[in-house]
């Protein structure tokens, strides 16, 4: 790449986001805070203008804000040409083409890919039909789930991962009676491990919500009108409910991709450390990057692992990444090295995670104590910190990170304040076996990276 | 000048007007002790952040006095501590109480309905100023507002300051580092028998309110069955005498310094005079250039911890420069100029984690009304002396007076 | 007025809640429910609490002033808006 490219390209070439959501607009709005001078189109499937996903399974449920507005403030103009309400439905690779859904295609010189991801439908397409049975994704799902919840009783949502047991919470509040089911011994499971997914468990029983683990749902079925009735469990027994909501997790959008000679399956669109995307052959592109929920990239401090990541922290992370990296040449590249991060309220309780929970062979409860739901569980990882998450604990968690980033020794051997007999000894963190399906683990592990293992990771200050 | 003055240096009243170039010097040396006995004293932004989010540094009144702090045992035979002096589970529980009489998530309204009253006891005090061409900004103003204020919030009635006043002086002089230093037994007793006295008034207030409960905190406090539980009659006054005393002494400062330095920088005043919407960042800025907490001198380690490669031992005194680090050129672009519009103030003025300071929404009200307000109605305002006289407290300064004369009220 | 909190950066500090009580709720002891568009009205509290916050985690657009466009991480300087 001849500097002389990259300034053409910065004053006047095509860059192509197909993705209209957060990290689409992130990844927009940094290209022109750098200088970008260009064309810039914004491609998104939703004829809605950018808006944030949390507040649907949240501030929306809980009447606090209305699911029509959302839409994301701009840090700054983005002067894009808007194809909203069209789908991308291929992409040439050596055309440099996207097609759409509307028979047109846009030229690119560089494409950023942030398609994310979509609900995970019920498997049987007839049941997942029937009047009443909902999935909740986009600011459409909530208005409907919201509208009918406004008349229903009962709900009965399957998968206790973060966004089930989000619902769960949000309809006691209604006064709605709940029943949650999940397939893991406990909510969250997936997630956090079998060390922290009892208490989960207890705040969900506490709150009135009718718990059914070690359990799936074989079948949803509905009344001659077509509206669900009641939920079939695999012991046998059945559920009255109005109204189903299918928490399962997510389905990377992919599919358009299919053929186009990139590296793009169902695990998401394998990218490097820069965010360009690898091609079937696991070269690597130079103008085709990836951002978001979509993307899963090697992390050098977790073992170069490729991480899929659903967290909103890392959609605007990596978006600002692949901008850069999109307008840069060799040296002035970035990394992306977003400590993941995530946040979830359930039943007035914040959870919170820094790390990678789920790679962790151990947990120690440094601070507070399980039983109050008031604590910091740290996990560690071949002798190492690896992760950390905290109950209405946040204000210790920066303090873990930096553990972390450091590659500090596991078992936690000094003193914290607050520690509890419980806290002195590790313990096995407990994590299902990961070939087994759960519902909804916010990061999932798939193959390592062939990369040298011995870079220092300096972390950057925010 | 041998670096084994520079922790003298930091309480030398010589340096009251203008510690900021100590707290350069101070910064040359991140982590500096120099006496065996005497504290780590930490100056650089990130390094204090950290400590303030660590769970090895302890804020608790009994690893303190095991520490060799003279002060924190004499406290230890009175009131218990106060939130500010415990570690969790304590703290969080008491603050937890604390909080669900003062604010969000239980009384979400309680201070913003209060900005209406706000605004009317500064109008009376500015007001108040009549025909005269020259004010003590401290005496006149920045004292009387935030005590109004906290006696209101609290339900301490108005009258009663004098009273409460004679506990109040000795309690915050025994907080200086220089003052505990030098401080013989009797003074120590002295600032203890204060603070009885005091909880034991506020106390007596308590009591009025379990029967016949008002709109303050005071009811609320003492109220059995609130949402986060009860507590002790101990614990009530210790917690009273906590937020009376911080609610008004380091307000006090605020505005003063504020005032001051906005008349240093009389371009930013006349802005500030013409856009009141100014004054969350001013305050912001005045919350990093000035603040009125300078140090946190209260904590130590309970484990052996290392910053930039300095081992601090556990049992070891910690004092986090706050005022030096919010000047720290490694974190600020042009640390040492006031300027309200930069983008990122992201200061330490209040503190950060679990013992970030209680009452920071209402000093930040507070500063903005008294500022915008001061702005706005004093005519032609120039400071009658520069330097002021300051206060001798080192951790939580400010001017003693701050003298102004002004063309007229507008 | 449009508005998103980074709540991987909120500690639940409150000083959102507290200043703009009408668009920044608790839900319990430090997890922040707020509004995403916060009417016209409140424009002076959005703003005082977009200044206030201590780990400067509010984003609003259409408010001028520094703290507006503070969430960013790529160095622009202030919102065009």
């Amino acid at each position: 790449m001849t500097a002389d490219h990259m300034d053409w390209l910065r004053r006047e070439g095509r860059i192509v986001i197909v993705g209209a959501s957060l990290a689409g607009l992130r990844a927009a709005e940094t290209l022109r805070a750098e200088g970008f001078a260009g064309s810039l189109t914004m491609i998104g499937d939703e004829p809605y203008e950018p808006y944030d996903r949390p507040p649907l399974s949240k501030a929306v449920l809980l009447g606090k804000a209305s699911p029509h507005h959302t839409e994301l403030p701009h840090r700054r103009e983005i002067d894009a040409k808007w194809r909203l309400g069209v789908a991308a439905t291929g992409l040439d690779l050596a055309g440099k083409r996207v097609r759409l859904a509307d028979g047109d295609e846009v030229e690119y010189d560089r494409l950023l890919i942030a398609t994310g991801v979509r609900a995970r439908p019920w498997f049987n397409e007839e049941e997942g039909r029937l009047d009443g049975v909902f999935l909740l994704r986009t600011r459409d799902d909530a208005a409907r789930l919201l509208q009918r919840l406004r008349s229903a009783r009962r709900v009965f949502i399957i998968g206790a991962g973060f966004a089930g047991c989000e619902v769960a919470s949000a309809c006691r509040e209604m006064g709605l009676a709940v029943t949650l089911a999940e397939r893991a011994g406990a909510p969250l499971v997936g997630a956090l491990g079998g060390v922290v997914g009892p208490v989960a468990a207890a705040l969900q029983t506490e709150n009135g919500v009718d718990l059914r683990t070690g359990i799936t749902v074989t079948a949803l079925e509905g009344d001659p009108a077509g509206r669900v009735r009641a939920v079939h469990l695999s012991d046998g027994s059945e559920v009255d409910t109005d109204v189903v909501v299918v928490s399962l997790g997510s389905l990377r959008n992919t599919e358009w991709l299919s053929g186009s000679g990139l590296g793009a399956g169902p695990r998401g669109i394998a990218c490097d450390a820069g965010c360009r995307a690898f091609d079937f052959r696991g070269i690597v592109t130079d103008d085709v990057f990836v951002a978001g929920d979509v993307a899963r990239s090697p992390h050098a401090l977790f073992g170069y692992q490729f991480l899929s990541l659903e967290h909103w922290g890392n959609a605007v992370a990596q978006a600002e990444t692949a901008a850069h990296n999109m307008i840069c040449a060799g040296a002035d590249r970035r990394p992306h090295l977003w400590m993941p991060a995530f946040w979830s309220s359930q039943f007035r309780v914040n959870i919170k995670s820094v790390g990678v929970p789920s790679m962790g062979d151990q947990i120690m409860i440094t601070q507070g104590s399980l039983a109050e739901r008031r604590f910091v569980g740290v996990y560690g990882f071949k002798g190492r910190v690896i992760a950390a998450v905290s109950f209405d604990n946040t204000r210790w968690l920066e303090f873990y990170q930096r553990q972390i980033e450091r590659g500090a020794p596991f078992p936690v051997e000094y003193p914290t304040m607050d520690r509890r007999p419980e806290g002195r000894q590790p313990v096995d963190a407990d994590f299902p076996d990961p070939s087994l399906p759960t519902h909804g683990p916010t990061v999932t592990l798939s193959g390592y990276s062939p990369a040298d293992q011995q870079l220092v990771f300096t972390p950057a200050r925010h | 000048m041998t670096q084994a003055s520079l922790f003298r240096r930091i309480t030398d009243f010589a340096n009251r007007a203008d510690p900021y170039p100590l707290y350069q010097e101070l910064r040359r040396t991140p982590v500096l002790h120099e006496e065996e006995d005497g504290p780590y004293i930490i100056s650089s932004y990130w390094d204090i952040e950290n400590l303030l989010h660590d769970p090895r540094i302890s804020s608790d009144a009994a690893n303190l006095a095991a520490a060799g702090d003279e002060l924190a045992e004499a406290q230890s035979t009175g009131l218990p501590p106060s939130f500010l002096r415990l570690d969790p589970p304590e703290h969080d529980r008491l603050r937890r109480i604390a909080n669900s009489a003062f604010g969000p998530p239980h009384k979400p309204h309680r201070l913003d309905s209060m900005r209406g009253e706000l605004h009317e006891i500064v109008d009376g005090l500015i007001d108040g100023f009549g025909d005269a061409r020259e004010i003590d900004l401290v005496d006149q103003f920045a004292y009387p507002f935030p005590v109004t204020v906290i006696c209101r919030l609290l339900g301490v009635p108005r009258e009663d300051e004098p009273r409460f006043r004679s506990w109040v002086d000795p309690l915050v002089a025994s907080l200086d580092p220089e003052t505990r230093q030098n401080a013989d037994e009797e003074f120590l007793k002295a600032a203890q028998e204060a603070r009885m006295e005091l909880g034991m008034y506020l106390a007596g207030l308590t009591e009025q309110r379990t029967k016949d409960p008002q709109d303050d905190m005071l009811s609320d406090l003492a109220d059995s069955r609130g949402p986060e539980g009860t507590m002790t009659m101990m614990e009530v006054m210790s917690t009273a005498v906590l937020l009376l005393i911080a609610g008004h002494e380091t307000t006090v400062n605020l505005i003063t310094n504020g005032m001051l330095t906005l008349l240093r920088h009389p371009d930013i005043l006349r802005r500030l005079r013409e856009d009141p919407g100014l004054a969350a960042n001013i305050v912001e800025e005045l919350l990093r250039y000035e603040p009125p907490v300078q140090i946190v001198p209260q904590r130590t380690c309970i484990a052996d911890i290392e910053v930039r490669g300095v081992t601090i031992p556990k049992g070891s005194r910690i004092w986090l420069m706050l005022a030096a680090g919010n000047r720290d050129p490694e974190r600020f672009k042009d640390p040492e100029r006031f300027d309200p519009d930069r983008g990122d103030i992201q200061h330490l003025g209040f503190g950060s984690g679990i013992h970030s300071c209680f009452g920071a929404p209402l000093a930040r009200m507070e500063a903005q009304i008294a500022l915008s307000e001061l702005a706005r109605r004093l005519d032609d305002p120039r400071l009658v002396e520069d330097p002021p006289p300051y206060r001798p407290n080192a951790v939580l300064r400010g001017p003693r007076h701050l003298r102004i004369a002004f063309g007229g009220l507008r | 007025m449009r508005l998103v909190v980074d709540l991987n950066k909120c500690q639940g500090y409150a000083q959102c809640a507290f200043l703009a009580p009408d668009v920044f709720s608790m839900h319990g002891e430090e997890s922040l429910v707020y509004n995403p568009r916060a009417d016209e009205d409140q424009r002076e509290r959005l703003t005082r609490a977009v200044a206030a916050c201590p780990v400067q985690a509010i984003t609003a657009d259409g408010l001028d002033g520094p703290a507006g466009a503070s969430a960013g991480t790529t160095g622009e300087a202030s919102d065009d808006r």
